[in-house]
This record gives structure tokens, C-alpha cells and sequence, in this order.
């Protein structure tokens, strides 16, 4: 059937929240009232972006983006624009104006994305494999096993130089290489969707909006290593992400895309779905493997790693969703391709999410190497409220805060490394000056205080006492000693812990000590300049 | 359907022992995991129960003690923290009159804080049950507890 | 294949598949360690060993990091330096500063370590813990505040023992190894064995000390107060005295014991004897008339417990027959008290056991056929060497001495039943003679001797071939209790101990207890039996006299009275 528009209504989480439900049935009965069921076909879709604005709906072919809608909205909209072909200006995405351009690839929000993960997300119905068949899915896994052996697949993700998208940015390719050539079977192959950083919300919405890229990337991922089973581990509290792709799966292989002889091939592979229970270190990925076998989520040591004894004592890879959503078009458009958009030791694009003091918030995806300052003010409109930027912590809670003299770095893996933060999982916090470095830090300590594992010692006892040390130092009660016992509380747990999550604790502490020091020394001297922290106020306190 | 066919179809499962939990927990109207239910998974999985005990004790999603009807979780991370989370913690505490860990005299709501919850977009956010509300207000919050009333 | 590492600038050789730890070793150097255990895998959890690599970011755990060729390590570099003391400091922060007044003062693996990497204090805020000591049972103490999370006693527990009383609970800062629902463990099926005590570096678990009340009753001019040493004891007290794992010291261990005021030195390798003779008859009494086979050994009471809780339904292929300690403590209020003519009431019966589990086995209601508690108190060797420290008694200068008589009689059979199989080789070498009628060639029976879980041998018995197992520690003891559930099991006879090693490697024995230090102790125990010179229980003289004096028989009616028992369901 022919349809003269299409209207794509955003059922993302965030929107959900939001309302998007009343949106669904208001167009629906508004369709049908006008008698335009035949002419425009409504699409739940997945996320669109513009988070902080939803519930939105975009209608194509013009590729006009409604935002803030009300169900009386919907109506206004079914019959102006809709019936009469006339825009409802008031209900625009905030950057676009009937003048200058109201299409949305007119808009900078999306005129600076260049979206690989998410070209489907907000486009199709995620519950449809026949969208996602339509949207050219599952081309590049049918090419793929027509004419390419496991080694030329690894070959190609090495050339491409594609980076885990998980925190650590470890070559995606190596990885698979490692579980390839190790022995013993089966091998298993893991999708990590615990996402637990806190900020980061793409891999919920990368399930939500296009679950069948991440099985079209696991089914090449245990083509390229030989694993015949995959798990897809998925935090417990995405519940949307986790009936998605059950859904997903479910529909795959109906079509023979999962289970034995895949597309004809001799490749056989299945996956499950797993749920979490609320454990932010379940992200690291012997940790996750631990919670797969029905323990407690404690990170293994390693050597060995995964890739030679992983799940059940097997050969294992465990990549993160945005890697694995990175596969289909890798193959699809090639290597060379790939290595073209982002920087050289950081190719490809991210998906960032932006959170905070910040007019966009959402999910966007951005060629590595944009600067902080064209995600902040470009893609996300800047600070609300007249307000002026302070600091943006990248990577999440275990990334480092950036000043406002770092907003022309350029966003990759190595160049925030250098500036003692992270890529991590694309979490992106803007602050504006009203916030309190150390206010900020004791809250993001609090987050690893709940969330260590308490298996090892620096982790464990460390973390706690991190804390206790920048409280006083909130409190105007710090001394020298307790500073210079910070730093090498710091170092010992950055060097010694067990896994990530202790060796990254201390990173938003040194990040402030380095990059705030004036407002950490007005702490200490017990001035709070924004007024957070409780009882600077008055002055220093007498540590006595 | 009694709570050990509840986990019959867990028990086979390799690493089925979470899943026996989430399902145990989700069937009990107190919103916990009781002895009762531990000691069958104990049994059920041949696994140690300080062990069942060890694993639902580290999850945050587990409670061990009884809890109400609806559990409001709010998130205190860094995203919601700057746009107001601890107003809405605060409101929410002085409205159902119960601090965080704590169940209402009726049995109806439980107050927790947890770490981010994904939602960062609409942040302030909280979760009741499987609910996220999100952008709250300290104004805001009466209308949505007005939703489970 | 061997390797070339080179650690601090010394270059040794190691095999391939050594552990960091094994090479530095080797280069003279001695790498702090905590959860390290030598008979547990590797948990690398406490950090202490972390190590400098060339080549690694990050510091790594020697314990677990695996040895390569070429490898240059640093383990005194500044960075590491300050690593190991910010880790040992904060495991301080929340460690209860009381080392005074706790029972592993002077032999606390976190002792040493501030010692060793020279902290005097700790610059951490102190974040001290408030979790309920438990108390509940008779054999055990355990205050998780002092617990490091080092999480060997939950290897113990649920690896070794395959029990699982104790495993760790909750998370980051609230992390501690607990028990299920935080339930004492007088209410969990826990046997009372002690191996997780013996694998704690700390004082977090302890055994219940009884040695005031000894104290007292040597003290009280009304009491007559016996001792009974358990055979296990005189092959590990030297090593509280510094004295190499293996020492024999049965002179002084008498001689001490009579210096603190004992009125009475007493053996239980007397009574151990007398188990072979009634154990020995029912065996052979359950072969002749169809009763239930295989038949177990009873003299664990950790084991008893076990299979109380575990193989309620097996109970009956368990003898009857007391435990040596309990068999003596019915004796020394029965039979002694009237050939001395004391008023068993004024008697009191004092064990030194190898064995936490002991302690509870006294408290059993059941043990009181004399008419009063037959064993008044039991201690742990530790306990007992801390009462001697205590008296000031000095060890070196103690002469050697001798049991008193009659009930400090025993042979080499009775001295082996601290070892594990070495029930059943007493067992067998009196029910061969008496059986057969004939002298036993070699009175050796080495293929139930030694570390390996599960021995058996086989016997020929006028005609008729025995065969025996042989478990100790408590996942093997499992394993033929399945079989026998199972109808599979091809043995008439049974011996099982508890703990690893047999009553050797007992959870009051001193510590360290590791299974190298249970390799010499029974070697020494197999010396003690050699030099014996009667070395089968059916040959003990004062043994015989009791049965003419006062038993009559094996298996009659005052044995029945005094020296056999019944099992419950738990």
C-alpha cells in the first residue's frame, strides 16, 4: 500500500515516561475521525533524540519534527498538517522555524550527527523485522556469509580500526581474534547491555529503537569468532529493552536468522536474553560473566581473560551494544569507509548521551573527534536558563569533569585520556556554574560507595574512605594531611584495585584536584563559592 | 501456581538461579524474597543457602526484607543529582512520612534510593514498580503519587 | 620447562606455571600476602602482593599473575611500597584496634603484616563496624567485625568441607562473609569443625576458651581433676612452643600437664583401644548377623553431626560405639571413681582435643551415662598451650614424663587414630587376630595411610574378603555416603574423619594448619605408633583388665550402658 505520509511517533523510554501512549491512541482516533487511515501511516518508532523534548512525532516526507505534545496537540496537528498541509509552528523542535528550515535535517541537532548506530532509530518499527528487512537489515550478514571466511570478517573489523564502545575502547577486532584462535568449545559469545554508567542511556535506546542491528552484529560477531551461543545481558530495570529484543529474537528466528543453518549456511548460533539485578560493577565483563552463571557479580582477575576461559570456563567476547551495532554497516560499506569518518586512532562515530544542565538533552551520534563545544552549544542549544557553562564530566561518573578551557578538545578516546577523562560510555553530564565541584565529587564517590563490590580491599575500604575525606574537605574540616592522604589513597586504588570500577573511583577526585584547584583550595580554606556544600558558609570551621 | 513451579523451569537452566529470584520476588505481594522462598531456591538449585543468600543480599534489585506494594526508587546519580534529585527525595520522604529504606504504615509504598536508573533524559526521574516517572517537581510529585491513591 | 625471571635485579629460574610468589620465593624474597592460602585457590581479593611489572600499567597480584619468560618484576619500588601500606592501613580503618585482649594476639596474620611494612598507625578514618558477635554454640565464636574479607573461610566451609555455612553477603562497604539470613550458627546445620577458624588470619573466628574454668577446677582442693590427651595433641603442641610441625613431645606434654596441677595424667589413646575392641565386635557381630553394612566409625563428632543433618537416613550404618573422649569420661566417673574411691561428683574430667567440635559433643545430653557430665571440659591444644604460657612453665626446660596408670596404658594403635585412616588400620589389625586366630605379618597398613580423600584396602577374613574405606574431610566423606544411599557402595567398613588429615589437621589444633603441617604430623603420629612397644589394641593390658575388673564383655551390658550411644535426626 502506498501511504502519502508517514508519521513516526517516538516510544522510546524517555518518551514513554512522558506520554507517549496518549500521543499513539490520540493520532490514531484523530487518522480515523479525519478518515486518513489510508493516506498516513502511523509508526511507533524508536528514539528520535530530542529526549528532554517529548513526547515528538515526526512526520515524513517533509522530515517535520513535533515536540511538547499534549493530545490536544495531536489534533491540532492531524488537521493542519496532516489534512491541510500546513505547519503548526508552536509545536516545532525548539531549533527549527518555518523560515529558516524546518526539516530536521535542516536542524542542527541533526545536521551535526552522523548517525551509523541509529540510522533506524526513530525511523522504523522496532517490533517489525520487516522494517528492519526494509531498512536494508540483515544485508550485510547474508553478503557476509556468501562471501567472506570468519578470518576475512575479523580482517576487515581490524582494518576498520572500530574500538569497543563500552569504556575501555579495546580494538574491537583484536578482541574477536583472541576468542577465534583460543582453544576449547563452545565459545560464547556476550552482548553487554548493562548499562549502568550513570548518564548513559544509548544502549537502552539502540535495543529500544533497532534491536535487530545488535542480533544482525552478534550473528556476524559468532560467525567471525565460531561461538554458537549468544547472551544478551540487559539490566534488570530496562524492561521495554528486554520485551524488545526477546521480541526481536523471537522474530529472527521465525526467519531462520538464528538456530541452525543460518541463511543456508552452515553457521549455527542462538542467543537468550539475561537480566540483571541491579548491579552497576555487572558491566565489567568477568563481573557479568559471574551474574550469567547465577553468582554474585564480583569481577574476576585477570589473566586469564574471557577470550581463553569466560562463561562456564569457555572461550568468551564480550562487546558492548554500540560495538555491535557499529558491525552490519562495517561490512556493509567496508573498512576504508569506516576508517574515514572520526579520527585516525579513533574512527567511527559515538553515540553520546546528554544529560544535565543542558537545552537538547538526549541521544545523539556524532562523528569522533567533534569538539565538546559543538556537542554542548550546537547539537544540545547550550546551557537553559541564561546560565553560563561551568563543567561537563565525559565517560560518566567514573570520567573526569572538564573546564571551560578544555570545550575545543576533540571528543575521541585518546584525546580525553590525555585530559584525564574518558570517552567511557558516552555519558556526557553538563554542568552550569550554579553546581559545586565537591558537591558534585562526594556525589558521584556516593555512587561508588553503593555500587564497589566489596570484593577487594582498595575498592572496598577505599572508596568509603574517599568519601569521608572529601566530605570534610566540604565541610571546610580538611587538613593537609588528609589532602596529601587523598592523592595516594588515590593512586594506590587507581594501581592496585581489582578491576575498573575501584581503578577509576578516584578519577573524578584527581580531575577536580587538577582542574579546579582554585575552587578545591577555597574548600579547603572553608569557602564554598556556590553555596552547596552546608557548612562552608560561615567560614572555616576549627578542625580541633 | 505455588512457588516452586514458579522455578521449575529455571532449575535445569545453567546460571538459572537469578531468574528463579526475579520470578520469586515478583510472585510475593510483599515486593521481597522470604526465607521460605531462599530456602527453595536453596534446595531447588542444590546451592548453599548462604549462598542464595550471598547473591540476593548483592543485587540491589533483591530485597530481603518485606516491602510495600508500590517501591518508589529514585535515582541519586550525578545527572539527576544536578537538575534537583535531592528535592524530590526530600519531598517525597516528607510526603509519605517514611525516610529511605522505609515502608508506609499501610504497606503501600517503600521509599529507596538507587544508582541511575537510564532515564537521564527526563531527568528528575523515579521509578514505581516498573513505571518511570520522569522531570519531576517537588509540586509535581502529589499528582503522580495520586496515580497509585 | 624452566624460565628466566628476574625479580628486584635477582634472576632465577622457575618452571613454567609457577606462581610470581613461588619465583620470588626463590630470589629470597618473602611478598606479603593475605588471602593467599597454600591449600586454596587463588582469590586475589586483598591486593596486599601487588607487584610491579615492566610492561603493565597497573600493579598486579604476584599470587595470581602467571610467570613469563623475560619477566622483570619489582617488588620494593616506591609505588609498590605505597600500595601495600594504603591497602594494609585501610584494611585497619575498619579492623577493631582491641589486639590485646583478642586470642590471636602474636599469631594474627594482619599482626604481621603492619610489622612488616612498619605501620604504626593507621591515617584512615576509623569506620568501625557493629555486627553481633556470635556466640551461640559451644565449639565457636564468630565477630565479623574483625573480619577482612579475605574469604578463605568460606573456601573452607563450602570447598573443603563442601558444607557452606558461610559465604559473603551484601556489598561494597557492608560487604562480610555471613551466614544465610544472618542466622548464629546454632541454628545451621554447621558441625562445629573449626577448618574456617583454621583458615582465618584474623581473630574473626575463634574457638570458645574454657580455660578459666580449668583453671578453677585445679584450683578447688575438692576436686579431683583428670586429664585426658587426645593422641593428636602430642604431635602439634611443640609448634606453639616453636618447635617444628612434626615435634613429638608426649614427655612433656605430661610433664606440663602434671606441673599445672592435674591430679591425674590420663590417655585417650587408652580408650581408643578400648573403641577397637567394642567397635572391633560390632563390626564383626553386624557381619555374622546381617546388621546394617557398611558400618561408619563414630568417632568424629564433627562428622556425627554431619550426618545427622545431612544422611539422616544412614544413621544406622553408623557404630554405636562413644568417641574415645566420651568412652574415657564415662569410665574415669564409673569405673575409675570406684577403684579410687571418689565421689564422682567430685571428679572432674578435663580433655585436651585436637577438635573444636569436641567441646559440643561433651555438651551432648546423651553423654551423661555416668550420672553426671562424663567430660566435664574440653580444650583445644592452642587453649591448653595458652595456659602453659600462662603458668610460665618454661617448655624447654620441662623433663620428659609419663602417663599415669592404669588409664594412660595404651599401644600404637590407639596413637594412630589421630591420623586419618589410622582407625581403621587399629581396627584392622585386632579383627584380623581375632578373626583369624593367626599373628598379622605386617602389621602396616599404608594404603589407608596419607593425604589422598578416599583410601580403601582389602582384607581377607576366614574366608570372607573385607573391604574398607577411608574419607576424611567432609566433601569426601559425601561422596561415600552418596554411594551408600545410593546402594552402591562396595564397603563393610567405613572409617571417616571431619577434617582433612584425620583429628591431625582439627580445627584446636595450632595455627597455622596447612596440609604440609598435616603431612608431618602424621608422619609423626606413624613414629609415636612404631616406637610403641605393643602396637594392637586387643593387646592392651590394662584394657583387658577393665573388661575382667568391670566390663565383663565386649559389646555387654555395662558397655551398652556406658560406652554406646544413638543418633539423632537434625
Amino acid at each position: 500500500m502506498f501511504y502519502r505520509s508517514h508519521v513516526l511517533v517516538c516510544t522510546g523510554s524517555n518518551c514513554n515516561i512522558k506520554g507517549c501512549q496518549g500521543i499513539t491512541e490520540a493520532l490514531r482516533r484523530e487518522l480515523t475521525r479525519l478518515s486518513l487511515e489510508q493516506e498516513v501511516r502511523l509508526v511507533e518508532t524508536g528514539c528520535l533524540g530530542l529526549c528532554e523534548h517529548g513526547p515528538a512525532l515526526v512526520v515524513y516526507p517533509e522530515g517535520v519534527m513535533y515536540v511538547r505534545l499534549t493530545a490536544a496537540d495531536v489534533a491540532e496537528v492531524a488537521e493542519e498538517h496532516l489534512l491541510k498541509g500546513r505547519l503548526v509552528p508552536r509545536l516545532l523542535q525548539p531549533t527549527a522555524t518555518v523560515d529558516s528550515g524546518y526539516s530536521l535535517n535542516m536542524s542542527p541537532f541533526f545536521s551535526k550527527q552522523k548517525r551509523i548506530v541509529l540510522k533506524n532509530c526513530g525511523l522504523i518499527n522496532p517490533d517489525s523485522i520487516e522494517d528492519y528487512v526494509h531498512a536494508d537489515g540483515y544485508i550485510a550478514l547474508a553478503t557476509t556469509l556468501d562471501t567472506k571466511t570468519p578470518t576475512d570478517v575479523i580482517d576487515v573489523i581490524k582494518k576498520s580500526g572500530l574500538r569497543g564502545r563500552g569504556g575501555a575502547g579495546f580494538p574491537a577486532g583484536r578482541k574477536w581474534e583472541f576468542t577465534r584462535w583460543a582453544t576449547g568449545s563452545p565459545k560464547y559469545l556476550i552482548c553487554n547491555a548493562d548499562e549502568g554508567e550513570p548518564g548513559t542511556f544509548k544502549d537502552r535506546l539502540i535495543l529500544e529503537g533497532d534491536p535487530h542491528l545488535i542480533l544482525e552484529g552478534m550473528i556476524i560477531a559468532a560467525y567471525a569468532i565460531g561461538a554458537t551461543k549468544g547472551i544478551i545481558y540487559i539490566r534488570g530495570e530496562y524492561d521495554l529493552s528486554i520485551r524488545r529484543m526477546e521480541h526481536a529474537i523471537a522474530e529472527a528466528r521465525k526467519l531462520g536468522l538464528l538456530g541452525q543453518n543460518i541463511l543456508g549456511s552452515e553457521l549455527e548460533f542462538d542467543v537468550e536474553v539475561c537480566a540483571g539485578a541491579g548491579a552497576y560493577v555487572c558491566g565489567e565483563e568477568t563481573a557479568l560473566i559471574e551474574s550469567i552463571e547465577g553468582n554474585r557479580g564480583e569481577p574476576r582477575f585477570k589473566p586469564p581473560y574471557p577470550a581463553q576461559q569466560g562463561l562456564w570456563g569457555k572461550p568468551t567476547c564480550v562487546n558492548n551494544v554500540e560495538t555491535l551495532a557499529n558491525i552490519p554497516a562495517i561490512l556493509q560499506h567496508g573498512a576504508e569507509w569506516y576508517q574515514q569518518i572520526g579520527t585516525a586512532n579513533s574512527p567511527g562515530t559515538k553515540v553520546f548521551t546528554l544529560t544535565g544542565n543542558i537545552i537538547n538533552s538526549g541521544l545523539i551520534e556524532v562523528p569522533m573527534g567533534i569538539t565538546l563545544r559543538e556537542v554542548i552549544y550546537e547539537i544540545g542549544g547550550g546551557i537553559p536558563e541564561g546560565r553560563s557553562f561551568k563543567m561537563a564530566q565525559t565517560g560518566g561518573t567514573s570520567g573526569g569533569c572538564l573546564a571551560e578551557e578544555h570545550l575545543d578538545i576533540p571528543m575521541d578516546y585518546d584525546s580525553l585520556a590525555g585530559h584525564g577523562s574518558s570517552l567511557g560510555s558516552g555519558a556526557l553530564l553538563v554542568m552550569d556554574d550554579s553546581h559545586c565541584i565537591i558537591d558534585l565529587t562526594k556525589c558521584f564517590l556516593k555512587f561508588f560507595v553503593h555500587e564497589s563490590c566489596g570484593q577487594c580491599t582498595p575498592c572496598r575500604e577505599g572508596t568509603p574512605a574517599l568519601y569521608s575525606i572529601i566530605d570534610k574537605l566540604s565541610r571546610g574540616l580538611a587538613t593537609e594531611s588528609d589532602m596529601r592522604l587523598l592523592k595516594r589513597l588515590s593512586r594506590t586504588m587507581q594501581s592496585s584495585s581489582l578491576c575498573a570500577l575501584g581503578q577509576t573511583a578516584p578519577v573524578p577526585v584527581l580531575s577536580a584536584l587538577v582542574h579546579f584547584n582554585e575552587e578545591v583550595e577555597a574548600h579547603f580554606k572553608g569557602d564554598c563559592p556556590t553555596c552547596k556544600c552546608h557548612t562552608a558558609r560561615g567560614g572555616r570551621q576549627s578542625a580541633n | 501456581m505455588t512457588q516452586s513451579m514458579l522455578i521449575q523451569r529455571f532449575i535445569g537452566e545453567p546460571g538459572g538461579l537469578l531468574k528463579a529470584l526475579h520470578a520469586l520476588q515478583n510472585s510475593n505481594t510483599n515486593n521481597f524474597l522470604s526465607p521460605q522462598d531462599l530456602e527453595l531456591v536453596s534446595g531447588a538449585f542444590g546451592v548453599p543457602l548462604a549462598k542464595v543468600w550471598g547473591v540476593a543480599t548483592f543485587y540491589s534489585l533483591y530485597s530481603t526484607i518485606p516491602r510495600g506494594r508500590y517501591i518508589i526508587r529514585v535515582c541519586e546519580s550525578a545527572p539527576c543529582h544536578v537538575v534537583g534529585a535531592h528535592n524530590i527525595l526530600t519531598a517525597l520522604a516528607k510526603n509519605l512520612n517514611i525516610c529511605t529504606g522505609e515502608t508506609t504504615a499501610d504497606g503501600k509504598f517503600t521509599l529507596e534510593v538507587t544508582s541511575c536508573l537510564g532515564i537521564c533524559g527526563v531527568a528528575p526521574a523515579i521509578m514505581i514498580n516498573d513505571t518511570v516517572h520522569g522531570n519531576l517537581t517537588p509540586e509535581s510529585l502529589a499528582s503522580v503519587l495520586a496515580l497509585y491513591n | 620447562m624452566l624460565i628466566d625471571v628476574t625479580i628486584d635485579n635477582v634472576c632465577v629460574q622457575v618452571p613454567t606455571g609457577s606462581s610470581l610468589l613461588q619465583a620470588a620465593e626463590k630470589a629470597g624474597i618473602k611478598i606479603p600476602t593475605l588471602c593467599y592460602h597454600p591449600d586454596q585457590s587463588l582469590k586475589a581479593v586483598c591486593r596486599v602482593c601487588v607487584v610491579e611489572i615492566e610492561g603493565q600499567r597497573l600493579l598486579q597480584p604476584a599470587c595470581t599473575y602467571p610467570v613469563f619468560q623475560g619477566m622483570q618484576v619489582r617488588t620494593n619500588s616506591p609505588s609498590v611500597r605505597e600500595a601495600r601500606q594504603t591497602i594494609v592501613e585501610l584494611m585497619l580503618s575498619s579492623h577493631p584496634q582491641d589486639c590485646l585482649k583478642c586470642p590471636r594476639n602474636l599469631n594474627c596474620e594482619l599482626q604481621s603484616l603492619t610489622q612488616q611494612l612498619n605501620i604504626t598507625q593507621s591515617p584512615f578514618p576509623t569506620l568501625p563496624r557493629e555486627y553481633q558477635s556470635d556466640s551461640s554454640t559451644f565449639s565457636l565464636i564468630r565477630n565479623p567485625n574483625k573480619c577482612l574479607n579475605c574469604r578463605r573461610c568460606v573456601e573452607a566451609c563450602l570447598d573443603v568441607q563442601e558444607i557452606g555455612i558461610l559465604y559473603s553477603t551484601g556489598r561494597g562497604k557492608q560487604t562480610i562473609v555471613g551466614t544465610a539470613l544472618g542466622q548464629d550458627l546454632n541454628e545451621l546445620p554447621c558441625v562445629f569443625c573449626g577448618q574456617c577458624l583454621q583458615a582465618c588470619p584474623v581473630g574473626a573466628i575463634t574457638e570458645v576458651d574454657e580455660t578459666e574454668r580449668v583453671w578453677e577446677a585445679i584450683a578447688d582442693p575438692r576436686k579431683h581433676v583428670l586429664v585426658q590427651t587426645a593422641p593428636a595433641i602430642r604431635v602439634a603442641l611443640g609448634e606453639e612452643f616453636g618447635m617444628p610441625a612434626g615435634a613429638i613431645v608426649t614427655g612433656k606434654l605430661v610433664a606440663a600437664l602434671r606441673r599445672l596441677g592435674f591430679d591425674r595424667i590420663y590417655d585417650t589413646d587408652f580408650t581408643a583401644d578400648l573403641t577397637i575392641i567394642e567397635e572391633g565386635n560390632e563390626l564383626l557381630e553386624r557381619l555374622q548377623h546381617g546388621g546394617t553394612l557398611p558400618m561408619i566409625t563414630s568417632c568424629s563428632p564433627g562428622w556425627i553431626k554431619f550426618i545427622e543433618h545431612t544422611f539422616p537416613d544412614l544413621l544406622p550404618h553408623l557404630s554405636t560405639c562413644k568417641s574415645p573422649q566420651q568412652m574415657f569420661g564415662a569410665l574415669a566417673k564409673t569405673y575409675y571413681a570406684k577403684k579410687v574411691a571418689i565421689d564422682p561428683q567430685d571428679i572432674v574430667v578435663v580433655s585436651i582435643m585436637p577438635c573444636t567440635a569436641k567441646k559440643f559433643e561433651a555438651e551432648r545430653p546423651d553423654m551423661r551415662s555416668s550420672g553426671f557430665k562424663d567430660v566435664d571440659i574440653v580444650l583445644t591444644t592452642r587453649e591448653l598451650a595458652r595456659m602453659l604460657k600462662q603458668s610460665g612453665i618454661q617448655w624447654n626446660d620441662l623433663k620428659e614424663d609419663t602417663y599415669d596408670t592404669p588409664l594412660g596404658i595404651s599401644t600404637g594403635a590407639g596413637a594412630i587414630f589421630g591420623a586419618t585412616g589410622g582407625v581403621m588400620e587399629a581396627a584392622l589389625r585386632t579383627v584380623y587376630e581375632v578373626v583369624t586366630g593367626q599373628e598379622l605379618e605386617d602389621i602396616d597398613f599404608k594404603s589407608v595411610r596419607g593425604m589422598d580423600g578416599i583410601k580403601e584396602a582389602q582384607v581377607e577374613l576366614g574366608g570372607n574378603v573385607i573391604r574398607v574405606g577411608v574419607a576424611h574431610g567432609l566433601k569426601q566423606a559425601r561422596k561415600l555416603m552418596e554411594d551408600i544411599a545410593s546402594g552402591t557402595s562396595p564397603y563393610h567398613f567405613i572409617e571417616i574423619m571431619c577434617c582433612p588429615g584425620g583429628c591431625i589437621g582439627g580445627g584446636g589444633q595450632p595455627i597455622p594448619t596447612t596440609n604440609a603441617t598435616r603431612q608431618r604430623r602424621i608422619a609423626a603420629t606413624y613414629q609415636v605408633d612404631k616406637e610403641m612397644p605393643v602396637r594392637k589394641s586387643h593387646q592392651n593390658e590394662a584394657v583387658s583388665t577393665l573388661y575382667e575388673e568391670f566390663l565383663k564383655r565386649p559389646l555387654g551390658f555395662k558397655s551398652h550402658e556406658l560406652l554406646h550411644t544413638h543418633y539423632t535426626k537434625r
